[in-house]
């Protein structure tokens, strides 16, 4: 096995990075949209992410797998400001992440588990979220006619099913035409036909020039929708690259196979 | 037979006093007249002449009345002691003051200057005067069968080292106080070796000790006065068969006061007094077999504070009303009965419907205890954690006398207390004295 | 910023207005005095009564309420933060947002009785009871969001908020107990006096009762309690630490919220 070593020369661990990596230089800070340096997050004495470096292009969608405690979720909250990294710098659109909220006008984040205030009604909610986001941009109502939640608009959230809950959180996600769409297991609790629609919808906007991060435990859809994909593992990114570069890596047919002998070889 | 001789001899009693009315002369006193002072008049009048004082301001010094005269003043004239002397001094037998604005009896460390003083006399009536800013209001010393009535008493004591009493009496017997009105003194009311007087519907408040003072004096009665915001309260002590009823002790707050402070008094009965707002109601030292029944004590800090040296006291029909600790005392032991009383804080049930409460009630709560020993503690009032404390004592008394306890607590408030006692009626203290009055004067009448 | 903090309020109250234990807690305060008031007797009792509820119901319920509030908001927390906004400006919003409802609710459940069985003679009592009622409400919501912002545990935040309440309602008072008799050779009102500031429910019963007509009771143990709190400056004074005592623990809390992870 020949490992590729990480730029920095810091992991023992293997790294394979089929990226034209170019980190440390300052002109790329430009066309790289989000850039993640040595990232490092302990949650008391368990490191949850170990010098994590992630470089993602604009108009690419990234997906972020690896099995369950391997630290996507910490990394995605880390870039949406909700953790606070140990060590280590986000840049997204060449700007230091340190404290300061206003990046986060560029992001539309979806979260794992869509739960909002009991007795808002749904229409109340959207107001909220769009008088918080003071945004100026034309709305994409495109989710609300796809999954038709016009007629869930005075409904009050708390009798939502959790599969409409969900849907609601997707078009608020989408609504404000964001450059990053950040989107935690997306299709998780929607039904086969609304699982399908925001599939459509994600590859649209990526059509559109967006950029998307994503996780995703089922690996043909990574594969439908994904360009690029960060391979996690005990806190470390073992891969990151073109799917395809990752499948010929490791010999396998599909990406759940090749995902299947990584975890193995981490596993040694 | 006897019924006819009886009726003779009034018929001669009465002629008899026609004849004193007929032949005794009239005097009338004016700064422009023949006679221009008071103690001209004096010099000129005949035993029982009648003496006019008309409207001026007199300075005459000390004036003394040595013969039984009846002295009214004429529209208010003011006699003056100029706070260089006693104004004046009564020493015969039946002389009648009426009428007059006395002021300005002088301040003294060695002598008891007084608006008035009556020395040794029989039958003496001094009666709707205006006695102002006086060291001593009236000092009645050695006298018997007088009566002080309708007066209105008033000074602007600071301290008490120099002020005197509003109504003094010294080895007096059989007076009668009535209907006076004092304030700003150092005591309202001071008996010492007085016996078989009355005292009744005065009003006595803002005085710097004591709304009313006595010692040593046995067989008087207190009826329907009012003592309100005296320094002290009111405190009787040493004496035996005293009759305290329908008065009110109200408001009398402070570190050391209190409504009524017993002190040594025995064979006394406390009936239906009010003590409304005290931060003692009443305080029994030393004192032995006292009916105190029927009365209110409402929103008093303590309502009862029985000390262990009193015995024998019984205490019925009371109603305790809001206050903050109802009995207190400073021992396990206790010697006194408590029955069907009515208790605010009582908290049991009546199955049989009786009207008494199935539970008998311990009105010493352990926190009084606990204040008892660390007054700083009182800081806890009605704290979560006292109120636990007392609830427990009371199911488990481990603390607080076993024996006082009243075995059979009322359900409910006695039906006359609507009557008298009325919490947004009290804020005008007036108008509640007036309301207690009427009601109990309705009640005696009934 | 302000302006982020007012929107958030607004959101907010349009949701907890509508909770029903919020409801539940503002009838429970109406049906509470209006029961005293028909069957306490007179209002200085009812303040009396009313004022052992409250200092037992306030906190409680302001501390559990809060909590089961921020916790079960945990990924709506984390919606709004993945939104441009300050986490100071949302920690502030939802404190006010859940405060004030409580308050209102706890001044709407006490006035309307007020309003319509007394006739005003304990106007300067009810007033205090509202006001330190109020105060209560936000000591107890800002120590439950200090709670929420440092233990991301369900669980242990739950049990520090009881252990909490436990102290401060009943704990706290039987340790002033034992401390005046262990010191009880010494003059201890100004101590105590201190130490009776360092409980927010201590201080709201003291000056609830300065304000009824038993307020010259406390006279009888000298002249410290009776010149500090009876004076205009006293009673500003201990105002002024009731209000210190939400200061704090907001302040406290703002600080762990800014900085814990999610």
């Amino acid at each position: 096995m020949d490992f590729m070593q990480n730029g920095n020369g810091v992991l023992e661990s293997p790294v394979y990075n089929s990226n034209i990596m170019a980190a440390d230089n300052q002109s790329d800070h430009q066309t790289v949209l989000l850039r993640i340096e040595k990232l490092e997050k302990q949650f008391g004495s368990l490191p949850v992410l170990q010098s994590v470096d992630v470089t993602i292009m604009p108009g690419v969608v990234t997906a972020i797998v690896g099995p369950n405690g391997s630290g996507k979720s910490t990394l995605i909250k880390s870039i949406l400001g909700l953790v606070r990294p140990d060590r280590g710098t986000i840049w997204i659109k060449g700007q230091k992440i340190n404290g300061d909220c206003s990046y986060r006008r560029h992001i539309g984040y979806m979260p794992q588990i869509a739960r909002f205030p009991e007795n808002l009604r749904v229409r109340e909610l959207l107001y909220m979220i769009k008088d918080v986001r003071e945004s100026e941009a034309k709305l994409d109502e495109d989710l609300w006619r796809i999954f038709a939640l016009d007629k869930e608009r005075d409904k009050v959230l708390r009798t939502l099913s959790g599969g409409t809950r969900q849907k609601v959180s997707a078009a608020i996600a989408f609504m404000f035409q964001p450059e990053i769409l950040i989107l935690d297991e997306p299709t998780a609790g929607l039904d086969p036909a609304s699982s399908s629609k925001l599939k459509d919808k994600i590859l649209q906007e990526k059509a559109r020039g967006k950029t998307i991060v994503l996780t995703s435990h089922i690996m043909s859809e990574v594969e439908q929708m994904a360009d690029d994909i960060a391979f996690l593992l005990d806190g470390q990114i073992r891969f990151t690259g073109k799917i395809s570069a990752l499948k010929a890596h490791a010999g396998a047919t599909t990406l759940e196979r090749a995902m299947a002998q990584m975890m193995e070889k981490g596993a040694e | 037979m006897k019924k006819r001789i009886f009726k003779n001899f009034a018929i001669i009693v009465l002629l008899s006093q026609i004849s004193i009315v007929c032949f005794a002369g009239e005097l009338t006193v004016e700064p422009n007249g023949t006679i221009s002072t008071i103690e001209q008049a004096l010099t000129q009048a005949q035993p029982h002449d009648t003496i006019y004082v008309n409207k001026a301001l007199y300075r005459e010094g000390n004036i003394v009345i040595g013969l039984p005269v009846t002295l009214i003043g004429v529209d208010w004239p003011v006699i003056d002691g100029e706070n260089a002397h006693e104004v004046l001094t009564v020493t015969a037998d039946s002389v009648t003051i009426k009428g007059f604005t006395i002021r300005n009896a002088a301040i003294s460390y060695i002598e008891e200057n007084a608006a008035i003083k009556v020395k040794e006399t029989l039958g003496c009536i001094i009666d709707g005067n205006r006695l102002l800013n006086n060291f001593f209001g009236v000092y009645m010393e050695q006298s018997e069968a007088a009566t002080i009535t309708n007066n209105e008493i008033s000074s602007v004591a600071k301290r008490e080292a120099n002020s005197g009493n509003g109504i003094h009496l010294w080895y007096c017997k059989s007076i009668t106080i009535r209907n006076n009105r004092i304030s700003g003194h150092r005591d309202g009311i001071y008996f010492e070796f007085v016996e078989h007087s009355k005292i009744s519907g005065n009003i006595s408040e803002h005085n710097l000790r004591y709304g009313l003072h006595f010692m040593f004096s046995n067989h008087c009665r207190y009826t329907k006065n009012t003592f309100r915001s005296n320094g002290a309260g009111v405190a009787v002590m040493y004496t035996h068969n005293v009759e305290m009823v329908e008065n009110i002790f109200a408001q009398n707050w402070g570190s050391a006061s209190f409504g009524l402070l017993l002190k040594e008094i025995t064979d006394s009965e406390i009936r239906r007094n009010l003590f409304w707002q005290n931060t003692l109601g009443v305080y029994t030292e030393g004192s032995n077999r006292l009916q105190v029944n029927d009365n209110v004590f409402a929103q008093n800090g303590w309502a009862v504070r029985v000390m262990a040296n009193s015995m024998q006291n019984h205490f019925a029909g009371n109603q305790f009303l809001e206050n903050s600790f109802d009995v207190a005392t400073n021992s396990r032991q206790n010697f006194n009965t408590f029955e069907g009383n009515y208790w605010s804080a009582y908290r049991g049930y009546d199955l049989n419907r009786d009207g008494i409460g199935d539970v008998p009630f311990r009105p010493v709560r352990l926190f009084s205890l606990i204040v008892e020993k660390q007054s700083a503690s009182l800081i806890l009032l009605r704290s979560f954690f006292i109120d636990m404390l007392d609830l427990a004592e009371q199911m488990l008394p481990m603390l607080t006398p076993e024996t006082l306890i009243d075995r059979k607590p009322m359900m409910k408030r006695a039906k006359w207390l609507a009557e008298v006692y009325r919490p947004e009626a009290m804020l005008g203290g007036e108008d509640q004295a007036k309301t207690f009055y009427d009601r109990n004067e309705a009640v005696a009448q009934h | 910023m302000m302006n982020t903090t007012m929107k958030i309020i607004k959101y907010e109250l349009f949701d907890v207005l509508r909770n029903k234990w919020l409801i539940g807690y503002a009838l429970f305060f109406l049906l509470a005095t209006d029961t005293l008031f028909r069957f306490g007797g007179g209002g200085a009792k009812v303040v009396l009564s009313f004022m052992n509820i409250m200092l037992f119901v306030i906190p409680l319920v302001c501390l559990i309420f809060s909590l089961m509030y921020i916790y079960n908001a945990r990924e709506f927390i984390e919606l709004l933060l993945s939104q441009p906004i300050r986490r100071s400006t949302l920690f502030r919003g939802m404190y006010f947002g859940l405060s004030a409802p409580l308050a209102l609710g706890y001044l709407f459940g006490v006035g309307v009785p007020f309003l319509l069985h007394d006739n005003g003679a304990h106007l300067a009592s009810l007033i205090m009871l509202l006001l330190s009622g109020v105060l209560l409400t936000f000591v107890f919501t800002a120590l439950a969001f200090q709670i929420a912002a440092w233990q991301v545990d369900r669980a242990k935040g739950f049990g520090a908020a009881l252990l909490a309440w436990l102290v401060f309602a009943v704990l706290y008072d039987g340790a002033i107990l034992i401390i005046s008799f262990t010191f009880a050779d010494y003059p201890l009102e100004k101590p105590m006096l201190v130490l009776t500031m360092l409980n927010p429910i201590d201080l709201a019963r003291i000056l609830i009762l300065l304000k009824s007509d038993f307020a010259a009771l406390m006279g009888y143990t000298g002249a410290v309690f009776q010149h500090f709190f009876g004076s205009e400056l006293g009673v500003v004074l201990a105002l002024t630490v009731l209000a210190g005592w939400a200061i704090a623990p907001f302040w406290l809390g703002a600080r762990f919220f800014r900085k814990r992870d999610f």
